[in-house]
């Protein structure tokens, strides 16, 4: 007497009654979709959202909080509370212990995407993701004052092609009377996407920045205009900067050169460690992914006690199947096997076509992610989630006990008188 | 195992059972006894214990006093999935109406009694090919023999279409004990008649001894012997309504 009789009756069982049970089945598929998905896309948002910076040893800005400063020098929100002086910049740039420096001038924008002075170091040192450089998908970087490299979205979003001029705006908000219309930038380069703030940002030299604020005064356009040729005559050195990163030539000086600039007796000055930063950053962020979990793994819940409710439903039915079953000498337990079975068979299938609904939605909204900034390879169904889909089948295997035990007391209490 | 022909094939000693939740024996039956090949009318009206009696004989409850001796082995004395077995090995059962698993062919409902039994199979395939095979030979021999109906659903069939292809079922691999309960008291008077004569016929072809348990005297006369539950069970002395009120609790 095996095992297989038995499932084979379970699942005759269940394609006799098609309509729940196809309805049963698709409400366990979508829930562990969702909870497969909901899993995957947090864990890849913090793999991202951790890559968004990488190779650099030290952020630094001026003396606010770190979170703060990661936010307005790597993910270009908010606005720096101060800017530092271009000498400091230089003094600890040229420590004996400093490999490279990017300086960061933050503050002008162009059509809602922020604009960043820097040097010829960032595309040289910027790291993202697993060490990843900068890469030009056209063009090359700025050499001239008014020449501009802008990120992947930004040139897809706006529709820009190399040799475009940009008129760039003061402040974050792109109005009329704040243009720098007399000076237009033009496209030298546009990078590759990264996944990361980059793409939204529209670089240019810091001389350019320099160039664009020489006529202007405390967020306003003095009276006296400098045209755009005039201003290159002009000493276009910075004297302020926004930000800067550091890397080093070895590890083990980070935490002596962070001390020595958080102690910079002639400026107030903060040097955050990236890595630490964003995950102080991400303990803030990171409540409405756990958020997100739970609901998901709540709404499986309630597909599994819907599945309960099917299963009980229907063993009211079945008294007298069962009885049947008993008088051609099936055991209680063997009872208790084919009602228990049943919740066993709805979570495989139901899991099955999650994880297949899983592959296939990742299939199709990949290069949509990607514009999150979230990139999801197939391959990311691993171990994890073969744990969850585990964990469904574990919880179901519990739950098919509930009917499966009534089924068995039921039986012994029936015996062969079907009552109906 | 080898039957005397001189020993009963059941036999039945000082049974006495009520049901865990009962206050009264439902059964009390000094004596009884069946021998091989005999066909026996048992009449009993409703609540004269006659479920009870075959759930006992059957195997599915365990009498709390005396002895249910079948084929020589006493099956109170078996543990219960022995008991489980014995009845797949050695009985088939009949009932009033929906014999058949709904969700089953006519042909698998027919052949789920030999996946229960191995010994029922090997007697089954003794005589054809295939035990699918087997059971189109029954129904054939029960006038069931169109080999459309069957691969319809069960409930497509009449009810005495459904009674023939239960008579199939509980003959199969030919059991020794066929228990039929109230088999025919769903069918009308002109296909009961038709229904009881092949019954009674295929039990003499395959050889089985069959218990005929039903409240219509009239059918009596078919059988080799009657036996009234009401003289045997010694607990049906009392009112009506002391037996309604056991049959409901």
């Amino acid at each position: 007497m095996n095992i297989l009789l038995l499932l084979k009756l379970t699942f005759k069982s269940i394609l006799n009654r098609r309509f729940t049970s196809y309805l049963t089945l698709f409400s366990i598929c979508i829930s562990v979709f969702l909870l497969l998905s909901v899993d995957t896309i947090r864990k890849e948002a913090k793999h991202s959202f951790t890559d968004t910076i990488s190779g650099t040893d030290l952020l630094v800005g001026a003396r606010s909080g770190s979170v703060q400063l990661l936010l307005y020098s790597v993910f270009r929100i908010g606005n720096a509370t101060n800017n530092i002086g271009w000498d400091s910049y230089e003094k600890i740039s040229s420590h004996s212990s400093v490999a490279w420096s990017i300086p960061i001038s933050l503050g002008d924008s162009h059509k809602g995407f922020r604009v960043m002075g820097t040097s010829q170091a960032y595309f040289e040192h910027y790291r993202f993701s697993d060490n990843q450089a900068l890469k030009f998908k056209e063009g090359y970087a700025f050499s001239e004052v008014y020449d501009t490299v802008i990120g992947a979205e930004v040139a897809e979003k706006l529709g820009y092609q190399l040799g475009d001029k940009l008129t760039l705006a003061h402040g974050v908000y792109d109005t009329d009377f704040a243009r720098h219309d007399d000076k237009p930038f033009i496209l030298t380069g546009i990078l590759k996407r990264t996944g990361t703030p980059v793409d939204r940002t529209i670089h240019v030299s810091l001389q350019g920045i320099e160039a664009l604020h020489i006529d202007w005064k405390s967020g306003a356009r003095s009276r006296q205009k400098v045209s755009a040729e005039q201003a290159l005559d002009l000493d276009l050195q910075p004297t302020q900067i926004t930000a800067f990163m550091l890397g080093l030539k070895s590890k083990m000086d980070i935490f002596r050169v962070q001390r020595a600039i958080n102690n910079y007796k002639k400026e107030p000055m903060l040097a955050v460690l990236p890595g630490l930063a964003l995950g102080e950053l991400w303990q803030l962020i990171g409540v409405a992914e756990k958020a997100l979990l739970i609901i998901a793994a709540f709404v499986l819940l309630n597909s599994l006690v819907g599945l309960l409710t099917v299963i009980l439903t229907s063993l009211n039915e079945r008294r007298r199947e069962i009885a049947i079953l008993r008088s051609l000498g099936c055991r209680p337990n063997q009872i208790f096997i084919l009602l228990a079975s049943e919740s066993l068979v709805f979570a495989i299938a139901g899991c099955f076509l999650g994880a297949l609904l899983f592959f296939i939605a990742i299939l199709f909204s990949q290069s949509m992610l990607q514009g999150f900034g979230l990139n999801i390879p197939l391959s990311s169904f691993g171990s994890a989630q073969l744990v969850l889909i585990a964990a469904v089948i574990g919880v179901s295997f519990l739950i098919g006990i509930i009917p499966g035990y009534r089924a068995y007391k039921q039986s012994l209490a029936d015996g062969m008188s079907i009552k109906l | 195992m080898s039957i005397n022909k001189n020993t009963p094939l059941l036999f039945v000693e000082n049974l006495r059972f009520r049901w865990p939740s009962g206050h009264r024996d439902i059964v009390d039956i000094p004596e009884l006894s069946i021998q091989t090949g005999e066909r026996v009318f048992i009449k009993g009206d409703s609540g004269s214990g006659k479920t009870t009696l075959l759930s006992l004989v059957g195997g599915i409850n365990r009498p709390d006093y005396g002895r249910i001796n079948i084929l020589g082995t006493d099956i109170g004395e078996l543990k219960q999935s022995n008991r489980d077995q014995f009845r797949a090995d050695h009985i088939g059962f009949i009932f009033q109406l929906f014999n058949l698993i709904p969700y089953l062919s006519v042909i698998e409902n027919i052949t789920l009694a030999c996946e229960f039994s191995s010994r029922r199979k090997a007697k089954a395939l003794v005589k054809s090919q295939s035990i699918e095979e087997e059971a189109y030979r029954l129904l054939s021999h029960l006038q069931l023999g169109n080999r459309d109906l069957l691969t319809k659903p069960v409930s497509d069939l009449s009810v005495g279409q459904q009674q023939r292809v239960a008579v199939a079922r509980a003959l199969i691999g030919s059991p020794e004990l066929i228990i039929a309960d109230e088999p025919s008291s769903a069918l009308d008077t002109n296909t009961r008649e038709h229904f009881i004569s092949l019954l009674l016929s295929e039990c003499e072809h395959s050889g089985s001894t069959l218990m005929f348990v039903s409240h219509d005297e009239g059918l009596e006369k078919s059988f080799d012997r009657c036996i009234h539950l009401s003289q045997l069970n010694k607990v049906d002395k009392r009112s009506k309504n002391q037996q309604l009120e056991e049959y409901v609790s």
